[in-house]
């Protein structure tokens, strides 16, 4: 402690931190608002085929999934492919009621733009998604959107 | 000079605090954009034994089997032959008896008629036909559209179809263009996997 030092010390000034949370919290924000938290526990293997013709599904909100797959948990589901709708293992029968359901989440104005996104694994035999294709006739859901993966064009 | 202001509340720590919202919102964000190709279910038919007649030459099959080989009109083919078959099969071909026929069709938007062409694609899979398969085909089909909306839209507007901003534009080059796929009703409903 000497006499002579200065109160400001020789240092470079330290920078300004106030502004710090505000950067964050913008940070934060942008965050919060891009999340979608997952809704539900994918229990069967999607490895989605690849395309190079895709288009966006827009509206999240207006877009309700079917899963279908070899079940992840093998030894217990075994190895043959599985729908899923919301979190449990369905039948080909439970999609009218699915449909209804979804249909009556929705407002009553956007009901028809519904469209069922197919989340189908690339492995998985034409057979049951036939199945399934024939219910949402049934049932009246017309729009529907195989997904897949976007390929990365090779050729253009 | 030196005023006492009232003591501040201490405003250091809530970088922190923003920082741990900011890791949990960072860790459970899941930035995918659901991607896929968008397809219209026609309704159920109400008599499956009414057959609609459809000439031959206007249609255009393609049958998959349970070994994911592909038959286009009655020949073995491959998928990366697909797209140009399907283009030139959709291609308007006048007075070409191998060829579907021409009819044409009024656009609204643009107020005159253009010619069309009667083909449709029909489109049949075994239940044994990989998804993955399926899904080849079928883009390989939306890649043809595609392609023939783009040079239809060039040709018209002198811009390509992606690019198009105004509605009724891309209305008329959807009336001129229509994706004609059907797909088979399936043969053996029921039946086990």
């Amino acid at each position: 402690m000497s006499k002579f030092k200065t109160k400001k010390g020789k240092g470079t000034p330290a920078i300004n931190t106030s502004s710090l949370p505000d950067i964050i919290f913008m940070l934060l924000f942008f965050f919060m608002v891009t999340t979608t938290m997952r809704e539900v526990t994918v229990r069967v293997q999607q490895r989605m085929p690849e395309a190079t013709e895709v288009q966006k599904l827009d509206k999240k909100s207006l877009v309700s999934f079917i899963y279908i797959g070899e079940p992840k948990n093998t030894k217990i589901f075994g190895t043959n492919a599985r729908i899923q709708l919301n979190d449990v293992f369905a039948s080909v029968d439970d999609i009218p009621e699915f449909v209804t359901k979804e249909r009556e989440a929705r407002d009553e104005a956007d009901r028809k733009f519904i469209t069922t996104s197919l989340k189908v694994d690339g492995n998985t035999k034409m057979g049951i998604v036939t199945d399934v294709k024939q219910e949402l006739r049934k049932s009246g859901a017309f729009k529907i959107n195989y997904s897949t993966r976007k390929k990365a064009q090779r050729n253009r | 000079m030196a005023r006492r202001a009232a003591p501040e509340i201490n405003a250091g720590s809530m970088a922190d605090i923003a920082f741990l919202l900011l890791i949990f919102f960072l860790v459970t964000t899941t930035m995918d954009v659901d991607t896929g190709i968008t397809r219209k279910l026609p309704p159920p038919v109400e008599n499956p034994d009414e057959d609609v007649d459809v000439k031959e030459r206007n249609v255009l099959k393609i049958l998959v089997n349970s070994h994911d080989m592909l038959m286009v009109d009655g020949k073995h083919s491959d998928v990366r032959l697909l797209k140009d078959k399907a283009k030139d099969f959709m291609a308007l071909h006048p007075d070409n008896s191998d060829y579907p026929e021409l009819t044409t069709r009024y656009v609204e938007e643009m107020g005159r008629d253009f010619p069309a062409s009667k083909g449709v694609i029909s489109l049949k899979n075994d239940r044994g036909t990989s998804y993955d398969m399926y899904i080849q085909v079928q883009n390989e089909l939306a890649k043809a559209f595609n392609e023939m909306k783009n040079e239809k839209s060039v040709e018209l507007f002198g811009i390509k179809y992606r690019q198009l901003v105004d509605e009724n534009k891309i209305k008329a080059i959807n009336k001129i263009v229509p994706v004609r796929i059907s797909e088979a009703e399936p043969e053996d409903i029921g039946g086990g996997l």
